[in-house]
C-alpha cells in the first residue's frame, strides 16, 4: 500500500472514529462534572500512551538497526561493546525503568482522584432519586418526605439542570450497572445491597444511558434516558408524575380501564388511582408522557404499543412480559385508555 | 527414524472412532429456551375434572402432561413467577405458613401437574386465590413444573439452586425425591 492510499483509506476511518467522540452516547462529550473528570482521564492517559509508544517505537527501530550494522561483516569495531557504551546502555535502562514506574503511579493517582469526584458532589444538597434495576428495565422513584407525593416512573430520569443528584441503586435480580456516559461513570446495582452515585447534569438535553454488566438476554435493551431541563419544567413535571392517573371519561377509554384492570395487565402494572397495584413490571401511571418504551427499545406510539403488548416476544425474546390475547375492539380500547394517562 | 505403518484395517478403524465421536458432539446440545410460545395447551384448565364419577357413559380421560416437566429454564422462571404472584406470600418458599407447605409429602389436592394447573386456575376453598385469565396458560405451567420441583418431583437436574432468602431446609437440589400423596380428609371425620 502506497502511502497516498493509505492516508486515503485513513482519512475516513479517522473522520468516523472522530465522528464518535460527540454527541448522543458517549464519554468524550461530557455534559457535567464527573463525565469532565472521565474525559480528562481518558484524553491524558491517551497523550501519555502515544508519547510512550513513540519512545519505545523509535528504541525498537534504533536497536534492530544497530543489530543489523554489526551483522554486517566490514562493520568488525562494532562486534564488541566497549566498557563506556555497555555503562550507556545500562544507564539508559535504568532511566526507562524509573520514568515507567513515576508514569504508572502517577497513572492511579489520576485514575483514584477521578474516581473520587463524586465525594465532592455529595455536599451540595442533593435530588435524591432511587433506582431499581429489573431484567431488562429500571425503575425509577423520587422520594418524598410525604409517602402521597411519591413519584414512580420507569426507563427515564428527569433531573434538573445544575443540581446535584443522589441516586441511590439496588437491584430485584442479577448485578446491573448504571451508566450514562456523558454524565457520569459507571455505577454497579448489587441485588440485596445499596450502591449510590452522585451527578450534576449541567446542559439541558436528553442523553441516553444503558446497562454495562451483562446482565442476560435483552442487557441489550435495557437503556434509559437523563433527561436534564431548567428547574421550573422539572418541577412541573415531578408535580404532575406524583399525580393519580387521568380518569377515562368516554365509553371507549372505560372499556380500556376494564379490561386493564380484570385482565393479567393488572397483576403486574400499577396505574395510581386505580386498583391496579402489581410491581413486578414498570408503573403505567404517566405512561403517556414517557419518549419510549420496553427501555428505550420502541418509540413509544400506538402501534409499537400495540405490538409489544400483542407479542413482546417478538420484540424483545426473552422479556418478562407475556403476550396478551386481546380482540381487536379491546386492543383498540385498551390502546385508547393507555394513551391518555398523560 | 523408523515410521510406524498401520493396516488399512486399523485405518479404518480410526476414521470410523472419529466419525462416531462427531456424532457425540452433536448430543452437546443445551436445552431449548422458548420465549415465544404457542400457548401449550390452551384448554387445559377445562379438560380436568375434579371427581372420576360422571353421569352416562364413562369416557376415559386423556393424562395431562405438562409442557415444561423436567425443563431447567421453565423452573427457574416458575420459580421467579412464584415470588412475584406472591405464592410466597403464603407459602412461604416451599415451607408453608398461612398456606400448606409444598415441600412435604402431603399435597391436599393432588400433585399431577393437571392437578397444579388447576389448584393455580381454579383457586381452592380457605384462601387458595384463583389465576384464571391472569396468568397465559404457558407461565401457569411454569409455575407448575417449579412447584413440583418443591416437592422432589422434578429430576435433580433441572431443580434449581440458588436462594437469596432464609434456608428452611435443605436447598431444593439437595433433597430427596418426594412421595406427595393427596390426603384431602372431609373435616368432620376428622375427630371420630
Amino acid at each position: 500500500m502506497s502511502s497516498s492510499q493509505l492516508s486515503k483509506s485513513l482519512g475516513p476511518t479517522l473522520s468516523i472514529v472522530a465522528a464518535g467522540c460527540s454527541g448522543f452516547q458517549s464519554a468524550l462529550d461530557p455534559k457535567g462534572p464527573r463525565a469532565e473528570a472521565v474525559a480528562k482521564l481518558h484524553w491524558s492517559l491517551v497523550t501519555v500512551a502515544t508519547v510512550v509508544y513513540i519512545i519505545v517505537i523509535s528504541a525498537l527501530l534504533y536497536a534492530l538497526w544497530r543489530a543489523n550494522r554489526r551483522q554486517n561483516p566490514g562493520n568488525a569495531d562494532v562486534h564488541h561493546e566497549t566498557p563506556e557504551q555497555a555503562e550507556t546502555m545500562k544507564r539508559g535502562v535504568i532511566v526507562a525503568v524509573a520514568v515507567t514506574v513515576v508514569v504508572m503511579f502517577a497513572f492511579v493517582f489520576a485514575s483514584v482522584s477521578t474516581g473520587s469526584a463524586d465525594d465532592r458532589l455529595q455536599g451540595a444538597k442533593p435530588l435524591r432519586i432511587d433506582v431499581v434495576g429489573h431484567q431488562w428495565w429500571w425503575e425509577v422513584k423520587y422520594p418524598d418526605p410525604d409517602p402521597h407525593n411519591n413519584a414512580n416512573t420507569a426507563n427515564e430520569i428527569h433531573v434538573p439542570v445544575g443540581r446535584s443528584v443522589l441516586i441511590k441503586m439496588t437491584s430485584q435480580d442479577v448485578i446491573h450497572s448504571f451508566w450514562a456516559p456523558n454524565i457520569a461513570g459507571k455505577k454497579d446495582l448489587i441485588p440485596g445491597h445499596e450502591t449510590r452515585t452522585w451527578f450534576r447534569a449541567d446542559t439541558a438535553g436528553v442523553y441516553r444511558g444503558q446497562c454495562a454488566e451483562f446482565c442476560g438476554h435483552q442487557h441489550a435493551k435495557m437503556a434509559f434516558y437523563i433527561v436534564a431541563e431548567p428547574r421550573v419544567e422539572f418541577e412541573s413535571w415531578l408535580e404532575k408524575q406524583r399525580g393519580e392517573a387521568e380518569k377515562p371519561t368516554d365509553s371507549l377509554r372505560l372499556t380500556g380501564e376494564r379490561i386493564f384492570l380484570t385482565g393479567p395487565c393488572a397483576v403486574c402494572h400499577t396505574i395510581s388511582g386505580t386498583g391496579a397495584g402489581g410491581t413486578t413490571g414498570p408503573d403505567l401511571t404517566h405512561l403517556a408522557s414517557r419518549r419510549t418504551i420496553a427501555a428505550g427499545t420502541l418509540p413509544n406510539n400506538t402501534g409499537n404499543l400495540a405490538g409489544w403488548i400483542l407479542d413482546p416476544q417478538g420484540i424483545k425474546p426473552g422479556a418478562k412480559m407475556p403476550p396478551t390475547r386481546l380482540e381487536p375492539q379491546e386492543l383498540q380500547a385498551l390502546l385508547a385508555y393507555l394513551e391518555n394517562l398523560k | 527414524m523408523r515410521r510406524i505403518r498401520f493396516s488399512p484395517r486399523r485405518q479404518v478403524s480410526a476414521v470410523a472412532l472419529a466419525l462416531v465421536s462427531l456424532l457425540a458432539v452433536a448430543s452437546c446440545k443445551r436445552e431449548q429456551r422458548r420465549f415465544r410460545e404457542t400457548p401449550p395447551s390452551a384448554t387445559a384448565a377445562n379438560l380436568v375434572t375434579m371427581s372420576e364419577l360422571q353421569p352416562g357413559p364413562s369416557v376415559v380421560q386423556a393424562e395431562l402432561r405438562n409442557p415444561y416437566e423436567d425443563n431447567a429454564y421453565a423452573v427457574s422462571e416458575g420459580k421467579r413467577l412464584f415470588d412475584q404472584m406472591n405464592c410466597s406470600g403464603c407459602h412461604s418458599h416451599g415451607g408453608g405458613g398461612i398456606g400448606p407447605p409444598l415441600t412435604d409429602d402431603e399435597w391436599i389436592y393432588g400433585s399431577a401437574p393437571q392437578n397444579i394447573f388447576s389448584t393455580i386456575v381454579e383457586g381452592r376453598p380457605n384462601g387458595m386465590p384463583s389465576f384464571r385469565g391472569r396468568l397465559p396458560n404457558y407461565q401457569i405451567w411454569q409455575l407448575v413444573a417449579y412447584v413440583r420441583a418443591l416437592g422432589g418431583l422434578q429430576g435433580k437436574a433441572v431443580r434449581t439452586t440458588r436462594d437469596d432468602h432464609m434456608m428452611y431446609k435443605e436447598s431444593e437440589q439437595a433433597r430427596d425425591k418426594g412421595h406427595p400423596s393427596p390426603t384431602f380428609v372431609p373435616p368432620t371425620s376428622v375427630k371420630q
